[in-house]
């Protein structure tokens, strides 16, 4: 695969995203003589998690804190792969049809052929409505995060974190060592549960170590947090004013100038999805994921998957899915990869994987509730309230998601369901009392992001 | 299993099927209507939403005008007005030479009372002022609309439900039989139909279906490509098309530019997909129209699944070959603001009246009596 003329005309291998999969796998691609493209929205490589600012102020260790090691190596193994792979910095996927990929940058359009394809496209949050979600001031964890590392912005003053899951109090304790004044973290998972997943949890006990450091740190400075504490509604007439939470029976209500809410997270699935992978539902998470081996191989041949945009797995999980999905490409392309290196790679992420299933037992992802008022707004794009979605629902006696989305418009919006499919998934299937891996997922469509009209028009035959 | 019976059993859930069952029990006939899918999922749930009689063949005309009444009565016959409204429909003519075709159209079918106005240049930009200069003229027919397809149809199929047809869903059809002379359907879950008479509304598949009573014709297959803005501010109250075709627009009541233009292709198992050509075009037409739409964003394309016989024009009639089969397929993109009368006119002939004008540029026999043009 070195520099004959004719395999340089060959489609090339491409990977999609350089977050930590994206960059490993392009790295293990790189290192057995294969030069990559890979195609990155950001300007700089290290995806939502490692996200980089063009103008950083402090330290690593400030930004990134216990992670900063690790986010320095995918920076670092990033700024390599500009120099020696095909890197295209801030440059979209917007649709895809079997073996060529439809890029956008800068209102210019290009399109790529491939011969084989790693998909790392990440994660966002996941996002469920609740009583005062769209009031300015309320955002998602991840929002509250990427303004902290990559604008060096503190939403609030006051701020509350509340929600579930690891993320949660990471951030917690990053606004709070960055100066943000944290008024409460209300994590919705019972403590009993917590304590249950240790055994699991012990399965990588540095990280485990670093969970219980951001927690005693927060305790130590007297930041109050709640288990089993459930948002009731963010409170405010223009923007959030405070909370109302039930805690142990008892309803309270918190002041406070912004809320961070992490109901988990959510895989990018609409690159796999235009590309025909074969999906499955995963009850853990929730959701529908694009299918894979344990190599990564979707179901689509020539098409891999690697990272959380496959199912949340995590940035370790998805460094070492991103080298192992690449030595499968390698390997389906009849070169030699070291065989005792995917053992390893194997070993590793079944540890992680007991890890993370502790995580799912620990923190399990919450739901719409069931019994929210007829008034909650549910896509925020269109305006369409749970009293909408059961009304069209027992009418039509919808039991499919695309169905819904026909006669109500949910997820016809800007985000085109990104934000709102979770909970109206979780809403109808519970109003017709069916399964939620029962009602479907919506169907893609491109563009996977808005854009402009007039860039469509710059394509030439 | 035990085996359903009817007088007329639909294949197809669309809207010449929804609004033909309707229509049988409104007579009081029974009915079964099979949907492979669901209903009005396919062309006529996603198609643009053009409620248009401006445009079409001479022969269509009669259709379109008894269309045009139903339309006017939706919320009483079918208990929504699917988002129906007149706001007209305006042909552009981007030369002279297009122009001129407009005012032939304009003439030829004056007797239609379609209240046609043919506007210069001037008159666009002072009525019209978001289109972009340079367009010649236009031809607007006041009483033209546009309405929601994903709404409609559903909307018919539940009506007739309501009047006592029988819905099945899901329910594809693996091969039929005669029994005492009736027609015997099975379906692929083994669920049988027994009917005196079949109704073959299915669309795109309506070849296919007729080929299994042996009768061949010549549909072909397209897959209309469109797409829908972000919502902006008002721009145009009017549906709008273009003379010679491959563009048309609306703006919807939220504020979102729907459009379309050229065709995509298939994916497996009966699905498709925008054409690219298709999107590029679209991008360079639509802003060449609306200058709006040059800072615009896209925010979902589509295609849908389109019969279209080399005429233009929908089988409507009796099968030459097999007694009692009716074909109502083949729309050839034109299907949505006709389908209501022709669903009327279906169930008029199952029942031995005749009703279709020129019913010989529908029949199904057309192209056997003299070679194709």
């Amino acid at each position: 695969m070195t520099a004959s003329p004719k395999a340089e005309a060959a489609p090339p291998m491409v990977v999609v995203g350089a977050g930590p999969a994206g960059v490993r796998a392009a790295q293990t691609l790189l290192r057995h003589g294969v030069r990559p493209v890979i195609i990155d929205e950001a300007p700089l490589p290290g995806g939502q998690i490692y996200r980089q600012s063009p103008a950083p102020r402090g330290s690593a260790r400030q930004r990134y804190g216990f992670e900063h090691k690790r986010a320095a190596a995918i920076h670092a193994a990033g700024a390599r792969l500009r120099e020696q792979a095909d890197y295209r910095a801030r440059t979209a996927v917007w649709n895809a049809a079997p073996g060529r990929l439809d890029l956008v940058r800068d209102g210019e359009l290009d399109s790529l052929p491939y011969a084989r394809l790693l998909i790392a496209t990440g994660a966002t949050d996941r996002v469920l409505p609740f009583p005062g979600w769209v009031l300015p001031g309320v955002f998602s964890l991840g929002g509250a995060q990427i303004a902290l590392k990559g604008q060096h912005c503190l939403l609030g003053p006051r701020i509350v974190f509340a929600g579930t899951g690891p993320l949660l109090y990471l951030v917690a304790y990053q606004y709070a060592r960055a100066g943000g004044q944290v008024q409460a973290v209300l994590d919705s998972a019972p403590l009993s549960r917590q304590a249950g997943a240790l055994p699991a949890l012990m399965n990588q006990p540095g990280m485990l170590a670093k969970g219980l450091y951001y927690l005693g740190w927060l305790r130590a400075r007297g930041v109050p947090m709640h288990h089993s504490a459930s948002l009731a509604a963010a409170l405010g007439a223009a923007r959030v004013e405070g909370v109302r939470a039930r805690i142990g029976g008892a309803e309270r209500t918190i002041a406070c100038d912004a809320l961070a809410v992490g109901h988990g997270l959510r895989s990018e699935t609409q690159l796999a999805d235009l590309l025909d992978c074969a999906f499955g539902f995963d009850a853990a998470q929730r959701a529908w994921l694009p299918q894979r081996d344990a190599d990564g191989r979707s179901s689509v041949v020539g098409v891999y998957l690697a990272g959380d945009g496959a199912g949340i797995g995590g940035a370790i999980q998805a460094e070492l899915s991103g080298e192992r999905g690449a030595l499968a490409m390698l390997a389906d392309s009849g070169i030699d990869i070291d065989r005792a290196r995917l053992r390893r790679l194997e070993r590793r992420q079944a540890a992680l994987s007991r890890f993370r299933q502790g995580l799912d037992r620990a923190f399990p992802l919450p739901s719409v509730d069931r019994d929210c008022d007829d008034s909650l707004i549910v896509c925020r794009c269109e305006e369409i309230r749970a009293g909408e979605l059961r009304a069209a629902a027992a009418q039509y006696a919808i039991d499919d998601l695309n169905r819904l989305k026909a006669l109500t418009r949910i997820g016809m919006g800007l985000c085109q369901g990104r934000m709102c499919q979770g909970g109206a998934a979780e809403l109808l299937a519970d109003c017709r009392g069916i399964p939620l891996s029962a009602i479907g997922r919506l169907r893609s469509q491109a563009p996977i992001k808005p854009m402009p009209l007039s860039t469509l028009g710059e394509a030439r035959p | 299993m035990t085996v359903l019976h009817a007088d007329v059993a639909i294949i197809g859930a669309g809207l010449a099927g929804t609004s033909a069952a309707l229509a049988l029990r409104r007579a009081g006939v029974s009915t079964i209507l099979i949907e492979r899918g669901l209903c009005g999922a396919r062309a006529s749930g996603v198609n643009f939403g053009g409620v248009r009689r401006q445009g079409r063949n001479m022969e269509q005309l009669y259709l379109a005008q008894r269309a045009q009444g139903i339309w006017a009565r939706l919320p009483e016959l079918i208990g929504t007005d699917a988002e129906y409204v007149r706001t007209g429909h305006l042909k552009l003519a981007r030369s002279q030479e297009d122009l001129d075709k407009l005012i032939a159209y304009r003439d030829k079918v004056r007797d239609f009372e379609l209240g046609l106005e043919i506007l210069d240049a001037a008159d666009l930009r002072r009525r019209f002022p978001a289109l972009a200069p340079g367009i010649v003229g236009g031809s607007l027919c006041p009483g033209d609309g546009q309405a929601n397809p994903r709404l409609l149809s559903p909307a018919f199929a539940h009506a007739a439900q309501r009047a006592g047809a029988r819905l099945l869903e899901h329910c594809a059809i693996a091969h039929v039989d005669t029994q005492a002379g009736d027609f015997l359907l099975t379906a692929v879950d083994n669920r049988r139909i027994r009917a005196g008479t079949v109704i073959n509304a299915a669309g795109a598949w309506g070849a296919v279906v007729a080929g299994w009573f042996g009768d061949d014709l010549p549909l072909q297959i397209k897959y209309p490509t469109m797409l829908v803005t972000e919502p902006l501010t008002p721009q145009i109250d009017v549906s709008l098309g273009v003379e010679g075709g491959g563009f048309y627009a609306r703006q919807v009541a939220r504020g979102n530019i729907v459009m379309g233009g050229g065709y995509g292709h298939a994916l497996p198992g009966d699905r498709s997909r925008p054409g690219p050509a298709a999107l590029a075009e679209l991008g360079r037409a639509a802003p060449a129209v609306l200058p709006a739409l040059a800072s615009a964003s896209v925010i979902r394309c589509w295609s849908g699944i389109e019969g279209y016989f080399p005429d233009k024009n929908p089988v409507i009639g009796f099968s030459p070959h097999t007694p009692r089969l009716v074909h109502a397929f083949g729309f050839s993109g034109g299907g949505f603001q006709i389908a209501p009368a022709v669903g009327e006119v279906l169930a008029e002939m199952v029942q031995g009246e005749n009703t279709l004008m020129m019913a010989e540029r529908f029949s199904a026999s057309r192209w056997s009596a003299r070679p194709t043009q």
